[in-house]
């Protein structure tokens, strides 16, 4: 999968953004609904948005330098016991650069123009969970480092390596670990190994007909154990549920040995859920090998919708009033105006006059009929799942409350396009990273009454930071609300600016992004919704959930991992 | 959070040392040459709020009533006390509509024209710092606006509003004060009203629901950026023309809307307004005798006429740099206690929070003081008071030019006439002030004769009367001396050159003056070495590691300097004294002010004194808050107003610490 993989940026290496000859955008392979299409104003958007050029390029090394990469550091003694194990390992150094980071700004930015101060020392691919149990032994015994890897989609600086570590650092890659153990159709469970990846996963549940619902962005390359390590949350979690209310059965591999429950039930009471200091413990206390998981048979029906909104403040509204009424679809997300005009950029190429002419009138009703302003409007996406009488059932009264709010129904395919850019957009900080643009997305969740104040403070706090850290063009600062809850919302920023004339970018850009965060939590918002603390984080773990709160965790991870095998410093 | 609280001071202290300020210009001038009907009816299209949703009064009254946090507390109140909540939503319409302004553009205009006229007709200039006004612009588009003008007159909000009107700017609403003052005039209520005035209770302690939609009204206002908010921090008019100790209530209102990140930010503006001549100057020493104010009513405005005939001299209108309250919160506050608690919810203010309000409403003020303009008549008139009953012309005007050069050390901010000369400048002085004191025979003298010699009380009143107008004068340099000038006095009282002393003494006399300077609280030590620095900037003092002394040609400037003091501590003696000895042990306020004032009017009449600032009621209201701060004075209250309790113990002893009988007790933790 390495070598499908671009070792520099995201996702696959024949998908990417690219200005053709003709000085178009483009998005190259086949892979996604965009493959192929051209994009006739998305120049003309990164000029206007980031006062951008094509000329003014910086380009990516082309290969890696083994050279550069930090020698590979491993007592014969450990290889030896290693080899007697047979679990297939490596000290390459492609596969340990490859294990060595996540996906921040910052991480990819090292991978283009520099080199990690610390990397793995030894990657290793266990192909089950006996192999876990014999590798973490071997850990304990020869004292190394241990930092289990999954799908490697992190963003929270959750992968690199300690700087300071003296020890052999050992990457546990699970992704051979990928096989489903049993379907238990009458439970409707699924034993899973925990590297399995998300899109794999889905694709062979639905061979029986199955599926599990948990589609985070990252699912084409993020991994069961990822999921569970980091509680992660999925676009679709309004029927399924996020990470916590799929999972029923944990096995995870600790130096003290292994943690499971036993049973497999749907709830119990017995003390606080051990799930939950496993589920978002990072890799702090171990090794996910297996997971149960809850199922559903595969939806009959799926329709996607959108609704454009006079404004933003009305959007949310709507939002929250679909919350009270526990009426959310599958999915329900609402864009901002400046995400609206970006997804407008990357609209393709039509393909006859008479869509062109079609979109023409459409804008004309909204804009001049309705008297919305192109500047001031905002767009919810919607996705609905299930019986196809009931979906129908579903979007009527999704669409009555809409239309209270001033909503105006879109149609299904910019909904549709609105999903698809989800998985796309991940694409485009490396075209930007090509032009001196670079950017990054971030998370909070907040109660309801605070959305509107906390996504208009932080949007502005972003614009200000740039100023005074000397950036020369306002920068892209936009956000959408991303899931609805009872009590809140989930809120999604996109950040990015032109950085031509400041000499340290990503130093800039962590400053803004830091101030971001405080602004965030001076909001009321939370610390993370789902992307987890890593070390990118931590200074706030203590204002977030109390000293107490802290020693807790602490004293959790004293009890299971005394000699820190477990090293990634990862939370606490 | 300590160094941060040390950042918030030091940009304090950078504000004081860099002293460039902006140029003036005659707004009036233009008013001279054009007509008045037609800037009347100017085309008027403001700079506004960028986020400014448009709203009418009346709409943004209904907003208040429907508002979370109205709608909270009616509920809460008909819980409580068994009444239906629509009875209470009665009761807060009415407390809306007796408060709420209603602005309308014919009342502007109205009063653009009047006031046009007024103006011209009372005061010579008004002078404006344009630069001021273009920074306010900015702000004003950029956040929400809080105007913080110092209140020396009923001029002030009317001059401001009208400034505002003629550089375009969106028109404040004014919070103006219930009660004596313009309720009672129907017309002219209304009027200002309609200008945007809206009005407040004086007191209000226990009412919780005119609490909260005083607050809600106020913060609606704040949020939306309907208009720049306009309120005075010294809560009324200063009748000594000494900026008065800051009032928390409504600031803490404002401040609000961003603790809880309703607003990114709000900017608070800081303005000083001087004038040359205040115009109820007489009426402010009647009041400070305890001779009763006649009611403000329309017809006695309509006698205020007469007034028109006389002149006042010049405004000076300092807009300061707009204060970002981000900027001073940041890393100040915790922001976890307004993420528990619904945003709606009344929150009693943490001590965190409460500090923070004082700080902010000190530095404000402070930055008021640093920014007033000081006429050359208020450096004569210190001199004068200096030598009473008479000063010799050519030595006054000598005495004055010293003073305007020591002033300047101190980072005051003098108008001094470019082309006159100085003789000129005081004699000019004089003749704007020639109700206070005259020319006779080379010599300066008070105007402190009635018509004929009377009864001896009636001799020692005059005077007194002359004295206070003359001290509202000299008042204005004070909070710009008070740090030089009360080492000065340490260093007297102490006759003593440790400066371990010095500072003990310093410390105490901050204390015992808290009420009647402006002090930012908690920085003794920065006070006293500010105030030294100063000192040896003149060349009055010399300091090493250990010790304090003035130099030899310092002597002059040090008695100076602790003799513009004097009538303070004297006063604050005979105040003390009488609280020691001469009162009951417990009283209240309306028995203690005519008690003290007896008291000292006897000592005068007997010359046992000289010092008739002691007669001010503002001072005897100060040293009372003063004995309550230090504790030798408990204050209780009842349903009926405070009441005293004094320890006469505790005073004699503070007494004696003042009189310099013994040492004052080391202050704890001083670092020297």
């Amino acid at each position: 999968r390495q070598e499908l993989l671009k070792w520099n940026g995201w996702g696959y290496n024949d998908s990417k953004f690219i200005f053709n000859k003709k000085g178009q955008a483009e998005f190259t392979g086949k892979r996604y609904r965009l493959g192929g299409m051209v994009l006739p104003t998305f120049k003309e958007w990164i000029e206007k948005t980031f006062g951008a050029s094509l000329e003014h390029k910086t380009t990516s090394r082309a290969s890696l330098n083994v050279n550069d990469v930090p020698p590979s550091i491993v007592k014969e003694e450990f290889l030896q016991d290693l080899r007697a194990t047979k679990i297939s390992y490596s000290q390459d150094a492609e596969d340990r650069v490859f294990r060595a980071h996540g996906h921040c700004l910052h991480e990819i930015f090292v991978l283009r123009e520099g080199m990690f101060k610390r990397i793995p020392d030894i990657v290793v691919w266990p192909v089950c969970h006996e192999d876990v149990v014999k590798i973490v032994e071997l850990a304990c015994k020869h004292n190394l480092c241990i930092i289990p890897f999954g799908g490697g989609t992190s963003v929270s600086s959750a992968l690199e390596c300690p700087e300071e570590e003296k020890r052999t650092i050992v990457s546990l890659d699970t992704s051979q670990m990928n096989r489903i153990l049993w379907i238990d159709e009458r439970n409707l469970t699924a034993c899973v190994e925990a590297g399995i990846v998300g899109q794999d996963l889905e694709k062979q549940l639905a061979e029986s007909g199955f599926c599990t619902g948990h589609e985070p962005d990252s699912m084409e390359f993020s991994s069961l154990g990822g999921w569970v390590a980091t509680r992660a949350s999925g676009m679709k979690k309004n029927i399924y549920g996020n990470i916590e209310d799929l999972v029923i059965h944990i096995k995870m591999v600790t130096p003290r040995g292994i943690v499971e429950k036993n049973c497999q039930v749907p709830r119990m009471s017995t003390g606080p859920d051990i799930h939950h200091f496993i589920m978002g413990s990072e890799g702090t206390l171990g090794v996910v090998t297996e997971v149960t998981i809850k199922i559903r048979p595969v939806p009959e029906y799926q329709k996607y919708g959108s609704v454009v909104f006079p404004n933003f403040e009305r959007g949310v509204a709507c939002l929250r009033e679909v919350a009270k009424q526990r009426c959310a679809p599958a999915s329900i997300r609402l864009v901002d105006n400046a995400q609206f005009q970006f997804g407008h950029a990357l609209k393709p190429q039509v393909a006859s006059i008479f869509t062109s002419f079609l979109d023409g009138l459409k804008k004309f009703y909204i804009t001049k009929f309705k008297g919305f302003d192109p500047n001031v409007l905002c767009v919810a996406t919607l996705l609905f799942e299930g019986d196809r009488e009931k979906v129908l059932q579903h979007e009527k009264q999704v669409y009555d409350i809409a239309t209270k709010f001033g909503g105006l129904a879109a149609g299904e395919d910019n909904g549709q396009r609105g999903y698809m850019l989800t998985f796309v957009i991940a694409y485009l900080r490396d075209l930007g990273l090509d032009y001196y643009v670079i950017g990054e997305s971030f998370e909070t969740s907040v109660p309801w009454d605070r959305v509107l104040d906390l996504c208009r403070n932080v949007k502005e706090r972003i614009v200000r930071e740039c100023k005074e850290k000397g950036v020369q063009f306002a920068p892209l600062s936009t956000c959408r609300v991303t899931q609805t809850y009872d009590a809140g919302a989930c809120v999604y920023f996109y950040f990015a600016f032109n950085y031509r004339g400041i000499s340290d970018p990503i130093h800039v850009y962590e400053q803004i992004e830091r101030a971001a965060r405080e602004e965030i939590l001076a909001n009321g918002g939370s610390l993370s919704h789902h992307h987890g603390v890593g070390k990118l984080r931590k200074r706030w773990m203590k204002e977030s959930i109390s000293d107490v709160g802290l020693g807790m965790l602490r004293s959790v991870k004293e009890y299971v991992d005394p000699n820190n095998i477990f090293g990634n410093k990862n939370l606490l | 959070e300590t160094a941060s609280h040390s950042l918030f001071l030091c940009s304090q202290q950078k504000e004081l040392t860099s002293k460039k300020r902006d140029e003036f210009e005659d707004i009036l001038e233009e008013r001279r040459l054009s007509s008045d009907l037609r800037y009347a009816m100017k085309c008027y299209t403001p700079v506004i709020y960028k986020g400014l949703s448009p709203c009418k009064p009346n709409a943004l009254k209904s907003a208040v009533l429907q508002s979370e946090q109205v709608q909270y507390v009616i509920k809460q109140l008909a819980k409580e006390m068994g009444e239906s909540p629509d009875i209470i939503q009665e009761e807060a319409t009415e407390i809306l509509d007796e408060m709420g302004h209603s602005m309308q553009l014919g009342a502007v205009r109205f009063f653009a024209f009047t006031l046009s006229k007024i103006f011209k007709q009372l005061f010579q200039r008004v002078c404006v710092n344009e630069e001021g006004m273009q920074r306010l612009q900015h702000a004003i588009q950029e956040h929400p606006v809080v105007l913080l003008p110092s209140h020396r007159s009923y001029v002030d909000f009317l001059m401001l509003s009208y400034l505002l009107y003629t550089y375009d700017l969106a028109l404040p609403v004014i919070a103006a004060g219930i009660g004596k003052d313009f309720l009672g005039m129907k017309i002219v209520g209304e009027l200002l009203r309609r200008a945007g005035a809206f009005f407040m209770r004086r007191s209000f302690g226990g009412n919780r629901l005119y609490w909260a939609v005083f607050a809600e009204y106020v913060k609606t206002m704040l949020r939306s950026g309907y208009a720049p908010i306009e309120f005075f921090l010294e809560g009324t008019r200063s009748r000594t023309a000494k900026t008065l100790t800051p009032k928390f209530g409504l600031l803490s209102i404002v401040m609000e809307p961003f603790f809880k990140r309703e607003v990114f930010d709000t900017y608070l503006v800081p303005i000083s307004i001087s004038y040359e001549r205040i115009l109820e100057e007489t009426l402010y020493a009647y009041e400070l005798l305890g001779v009763p104010k006649p009611k403000e009513s329309t017809s006695g405005l309509l006698k205020a006429r007469r007034i028109l005939s006389d002149n006042f001299g010049t405004i000076h209108i300092y807009v300061g740099q707009p204060v970002s309250l981000r900027a001073l919160a940041s890393g100040r506050i915790n922001r976890c206690p307004f993420n528990l608690v619904p945003r709606h919810l009344p929150q009693k203010p943490s001590e965190d929070i409460q500090e923070f309000v004082s700080d902010v409403a000190y530095k404000m003020e402070l930055l008021q003081i640093e920014n007033m303009v000081l006429s050359p008549w208020v450096l004569a008139a210190a001199v004068l008071l200096q030598n009473l009953p008479a000063v010799d012309f050519e030595l006054l005007i000598e005495k004055t030019l010293w003073l305007k050069g020591l002033t300047r050390t101190f980072g005051g901010f003098i108008e001094w006439p470019d082309n006159l000369c100085a003789k000129k400048v005081v004699v000019s002085g004089l003749s704007l002030h020639s109700n206070i004191a005259r020319l006779v025979d080379g010599h300066v003298v008070l105007n402190d004769k009635g018509v004929e010699d009377g009864a001896v009380g009636e001799i020692v009143f005059r005077r007194a009367l002359a004295i206070l107008m003359c001290a509202t004068y000299r008042n204005q340099l004070l909070n710009v001396f008070v740090r030089p000038s009360l080492v000065a006095v340490a260093l007297q009282m102490t006759r003593s050159f440790r400066k371990e002393e010095v500072y003990s003494c310093f410390s105490f006399l901050r204390d015992v003056f808290s009420d009647e300077f402006i002090f930012f609280p908690g920085i003794s030590l920065k006070d006293f070495e500010e105030g030294c620095f100063l000192l040896t900037k003149c060349d009055a003092i010399q300091t090493s590691q250990q010790e304090i002394y003035p130099t030899d040609k310092g002597s002059a400037t040090v008695s100076f300097l602790s003799a513009m003091f004097r009538p303070f501590v004297e006063g604050y003696q005979l105040i003390f004294r009488y609280l020691s000895k001469e009162t009951k042990e417990a009283f209240t306020e309306k028995q203690f002010i005519p008690g003290v004032r007896n008291f000292v009017f006897q000592l005068l009449e007997k010359g046992n004194t000289q010092c008739y600032e002691a007669l001010s009621s503002d001072m005897q209201k100060n040293a009372l808050a003063a004995l309550v701060q230090l504790g030798a004075v408990k204050k209780k209250k009842l349903s009926n107003g405070f009441t005293y309790n004094v320890n006469q113990e505790d005073v004699s002893k503070i007494l004696d610490m003042f009189d310099a009988r013994i040492p004052v007790q080391k202050p704890v933790a001083a670092r020297l």
